[in-house]
């Protein structure tokens, strides 16, 4: 075969890829448009008022970024997870510690220059997520605990040591004089608020943080030797045991990383935010938006790659935006949407199937160092070994 | 303390115990099912969600729990089915489409609710029965025998399904479909046919399960099962995918919550530590797993896709 | 595009111009008013009790109101609440103690937007957020005193969520009354560490009931399922923040009612006048903000019905402080 025709043979393979797992989003997107007419409201404002809302103009964009910054931060950490493996569902729980670890060293710490402080908080919640993470990777490694179970139960513990701490111990003290004791920590120092990257926008410097993350982890999965191991790891334990590769540490280390960018999404939350305070209404949702599970899907949106995880989550970020903004123009309750990323999620993990339908016949050489590039979820084959 | 170790306390916190159980176990057996067959299904808790609104609802229309229970475990089939459909023929990735059933099932529950019913609107819960004699005897009667329908049917499952896994051929072909599914379409299994029945029956109990919930509460709102479905998974694992470890997992965690709620209403437990008293049950579930992890394996086939001849 | 319709696409829920007969100021102009809360505005408890409050104000005047609810993510009704100040509302109403800490920071930022926050008693000392809250400890300890007059068995159970705010003063408020009632009352409190967990707010109903308790009360969206577990048992109900009869209609005794209308009157009044806030408010049974509704269908006794009614006279002349 001529390297001409093997490159047109490439760039349809990669066509395929992307329109298949697009079909799938459009025909979410219809069946919306049907729940939308039968909901009393026109299909087409609809998405127009949603999406204009979240692209449309700056201050919209500015809110999408914002949004968007915790789900890519915890979609690349389930990125090196089930890259690995190894099923992350803490997410939240992770959020959670790293955002309070975070808190307590902003009150604690002597007053320092924002060049120093901000790092070292962020560099704490990044720190507190990893612990938080590397707890149910040691279980897996040593007792052989499933990964679902323990993330999902540390979560539950997550909640209420926030819960705990928030109204106990990390409590604002004006709340305790005062006696109104609303569970939420004092005004954090401001040289640990984020600054703005523009002049009357509302992005600040977690964006860029976020984004630097995603190439540091792409980094991190294709160009080390430590990623290169996650990912053996991730095809195939046996034959990483074989090749000399520390099976139960690797998998303690992804947990760890996934949770450790979790971790650095919660402190984000907490130091970006309006309050620039810890504030708990007793669930985690209350504090995380749910980010902990939509990073999963805005990662598998993405393939599981890092990079692509950058424009799924402003996607997923956007449809979160618009979903505000068609609930307050059209009566549409913002349910519809979660309703609708659960299509979507199924449609596109579905289309899969077709691609590899039509794709039949055609060699499509996948090793390890050509990374699954697209959109399709399924497009890696280690994902079929994702739980165990 | 000594307020705890009375007669009725502790007859009411174990009968709180196997109320707060009975959703848990009958979304897990039918999880446990499912799994046994070699397919994960994360989305119990969106599944148990429409189930809880469907059977809600009915009931909130026709007044007939009945028709509300029937209700729910058919919105569960149902979406077995469609769950089926992606796993079985489009040999979807498991973990990953369970996540968007969920979310399905959360927002859609939650739209419908908003738009048909809006306020919350009580509805006839399932009246307790009792019987003659077993009902009378003093402790245990209370305990065990004072509880509605659905509780005594979530537990008479368990023997029931105990005995169809491991003493049928259904069960056997279940078995061995999760283990090697390879050996059974040789000698002659349908994979397909098996994982569809084994995913319709187990998303009916997940969708029972809620209609259990919506009904023994009277109410439906947003989220109302909190999460429960994911720690039904979790239960499943607890309970090394056998019915009877499904129960006990169930009651550890029905148990802990009720203990621990009854303790801080007593005031046993101070107020400032209530936060930490309601990880408990997460905490102690782990931990047992620790414990017996090592011990048992899941289904070899779990999560894998099959494809002929490969 | 009309302007209505311009209204509409930026955000505008419910526009309401029924009432043609507007005062002060403000004639022939309406009001625009946002409320942003956590829960469903018909949740029969707190968001509704504003939004209702709003309401009967627009039978006086015209308003022209927009609801964001259900935002009980923190952030998410932060940016709802600088969207709205930015969109050049009148009014913006933060109905979440929880909500303070942002509405702290983006008050700053629009020195025109007048704000109102509860319940809290803090205006951060800015001059254009008014704060309000309830004396919901009044109601609650009236209805402490009927629960204990009541009970039969001698206990009496609350079902709270969190130990915060609204839900604190109601708690320590029914508990005061009921032991000023009968000093020997068991009165237990159980805070399920929740505002959503409506499977645990009615097992922890049932842990009352085993403990011996035939009267109970609670607080929070989370409630109607404590209400589904004590009508179950036909243990009667006192409720508050919203009517809550029509959720159990056998077992509901009385509820304590909010009439933030009484102090949305004022805030309107303080607006008309060019000023933005800087005040506090509370609604209490004096000023008619608390309203203690009976439920004709509860036949309760002349006598319980009479010690409440005392109760409510007392702390309305100043005899009673419930809890100072």
């Amino acid at each position: 075969m001529s390297p001409e025709v093997n490159r047109v043979n490439h760039f349809k393979a990669n066509l395929i890829r992307i329109v298949i797992p697009a079909c799938a989003v459009v025909s979410a997107l219809l069946l919306g448009a049907v729940m939308l007419g039968t909901l009393g409201a026109n299909p087409l404002s609809g998405y127009v008022t949603m999406f204009s809302a979240a692209f449309g103009n700056l201050e919209g964009l500015a809110n999408t970024a914002v949004k968007s910054i915790p789900l890519l931060l915890v979609g690349i950490g389930i990125c090196i997870a089930f890259r690995s493996s190894v099923i992350n569902i803490g997410g939240e729980g992770q959020m959670v510690v790293g955002a309070l670890l975070a808190s307590v060293t902003a009150l604690a710490a002597p007053d320092l220059p924002s060049v120093v402080f901000i790092p070292l908080v962020l560099t704490v919640g990044f720190a507190g997520g990893a612990v938080w993470g590397a707890i149910p990777g040691a279980l897996k490694a040593y007792f052989n605990v499933s990964e679902i179970l323990s993330t999902i139960m540390l979560n539950i513990v997550a909640v209420q040591i926030m819960n705990f701490m928030l109204r106990g111990p990390m409590i604002d003290p004006e709340e305790v004089a005062r006696g109104t004791r609303i569970p939420q920590t004092a005004r954090l120092p401001e040289n640990t608020d984020l600054p703005m990257l523009l002049d009357g926008l509302r992005v600040h410097l977690g964006f860029l943080i976020a984004l630097l993350a995603a190439v540091a982890v792409w980094v991190l999965l294709w160009r080390t030797a430590l990623g290169f191991r996650l990912r053996s790891v991730g095809l195939s334990r046996d034959a990483a045991r074989y090749a000399g590769i520390p099976v139960k540490r690797s998998i303690i280390t992804a947990l760890a990383f996934s949770g450790a960018m979790a971790g650095l999404a919660g402190a984000i939350l907490v130091f970006g935010s309006e309050s620039h305070r810890m504030v708990t209404d007793g669930s985690s949702t209350g504090f995380t938006g749910s980010a902990g599970f939509n990073g999963i899907v805005v990662a598998l949106f993405a393939g599981l790659h890092p990079l692509w995880s950058i424009p799924s989550a402003l996607l997923f970020g956007g449809m979160l935006v618009g979903a505000n903004a068609l609930q307050r123009a059209l009566q549409v309750p913002s349910a519809l949407i979660i309703a609708l990323n659960g299509l979507i999620v199924v449609f596109v993990v579905s289309s899969e199937y077709f691609r590899q339908r039509v794709q039949r016949g055609r060699e499509v050489a996948q090793t390890l160092d050509e990374p699954a590039a697209g959109v399709a979820a399924g497009a890696d084959p280690q994902l079929e070994r994702v739980v165990e | 303390m000594n307020d705890f170790w009375t007669a009725t306390i502790l007859v009411a916190t174990v009968a709180s115990g196997i109320r707060l159980a009975t959703p848990f176990l009958l979304a897990s057996l039918g999880e446990a099912l499912g799994q046994r067959s070699g397919v994960l299904n994360l989305g119990v808790d969106g599944v148990m969600l429409l189930g809880a609104f469907g059977a809600y609802y009915a009931v909130l229309k026709t007044n007939n729990l009945l028709l509300g229970v029937a209700v729910g475990v058919l919105l569960g089939a149902l979406l077995g089915l469609f769950y089926a459909f992606i796993t079985v023929n489009l040999r979807a990735q498991q973990g990953i489409s369970g996540i968007g059933i969920y979310l399905f099932g959360l927002g859609m529950s939650d739209l419908l609710f908003q738009k048909l019913v809006g306020t919350p609107r009580p509805i006839m819960p399932f009246a307790i029965v009792r019987f003659p004699v077993l009902s009378d005897i003093p402790v245990i009667g209370e305990m065990f025998f004072d509880h509605s329908l659905i509780v005594y049917v979530a537990f008479l499952l368990v023997p029931l399904f105990t005995f169809i896994i491991n003493r049928t051929t259904y069960g056997m072909n279940v078995r061995a479909i999760g283990e090697n599914p390879e050996a059974a379409d040789s000698l002659g299994v349908s994979v397909g046919r098996v994982r569809y029945s084994a995913l319709i029956i187990g998303n009916s109990l997940a969708g029972l399960a809620g209609a259990a919930l919506a009904i023994e509460l009277g109410i439906f709102q947003q989220n109302l099962t909190n999460a429960m479905g994911f720690i039904a998974i979790a239960l499943v694992y607890f309970g090394a995918w056998r019915p009877i470890g499904v129960m006990a997992g169930s009651l550890v965690f029905g148990l802990v919550a009720s203990i621990v709620l009854q303790c801080k209403t007593l005031g046993i437990i101070p107020r400032s530590a209530s936060d930490l008293a309601a990880m408990a049950p997460a905490v102690i579930t782990v931990l047992a797993l620790v414990v017996v992890a090592n011990r048992f394996r899941q289904p070899a086939a779990l999560t894998k896709p099959y494809i002929r001849g490969q | 595009m009309s302007k209505s319709g311009f209204y509409k696409m930026i955000g505008v829920l419910l526009v309401l111009a029924f009432c043609l007969a507007p005062a002060g100021a403000w004639a022939g102009k309406a009001l625009k008013i946002a409320i942003v809360a956590p829960s469903a505005s018909n949740d029969l408890a707190f968001t509704q009790s504003i939004v209702d409050g709003i309401k009967a104000v627009q039978k006086e005047r015209t308003i022209e109101l927009a609801v964001t609810d259900g935002t009980f993510i923190v952030e998410d009704a932060a940016a709802a609440i600088r969207d709205y100040a930015q969109k050049g509302f009148d009014l913006v109403i933060a109905h979440g103690s929880q909500y303070g800490g942002s509405l702290k920071e983006i008050a700053k930022d629009f020195p025109k937007t007048a704000f109102a926050w509860g319940t809290s008693a803090d205006t951060f000392g800015l001059p254009n957020v008014s704060s309000y809250e309830a004396a919901s400890d009044e109601g609650g300890y009236v209805m402490g005193v009927m629960a204990a007059a009541l009970s039969k068995k001698g206990g009496v159970g609350v079902v709270g969520p969190i130990e915060v705010g609204d839900a604190k003063l109601f708690v320590d408020g029914f508990v005061a009354g009921a032991k000023a009632q009968k000093a020997g009352i068991r009165a237990n409190v159980n805070y399920i560490g929740s505002f959503s967990d409506v499977a645990l707010a009615a097992e922890a109903a049932r842990a009352h009931m085993a403990t011996g308790a035939d009267v109970l009360t609670g607080t929070a969206q989370m409630v109607v399922g404590a209400i589904g577990a004590a009508r179950s048992r036909r243990v009667a109900w006192f409720g508050t923040q919203a009517n809550q009869t029509e959720l159990a209609p056998e077992i509901v005794v009385a509820c304590q009612v909010y009439k933030w209308e009484v102090i949305l009157r004022k805030i309107l009044a303080d607006l008309d006048s060019g000023v933005l806030g800087g005040k506090k408010y509370a609604i209490t049974l004096a000023n008619n903000g608390l309203v203690i509704e009976f439920n004709d269908a509860y036949k309760l006794p002349a006598g319980v019905k009479q010690a409440g009614l005392d109760a409510v006279a007392a702390i309305k002349s100043g005899k009673i402080k419930p809890l100072r």
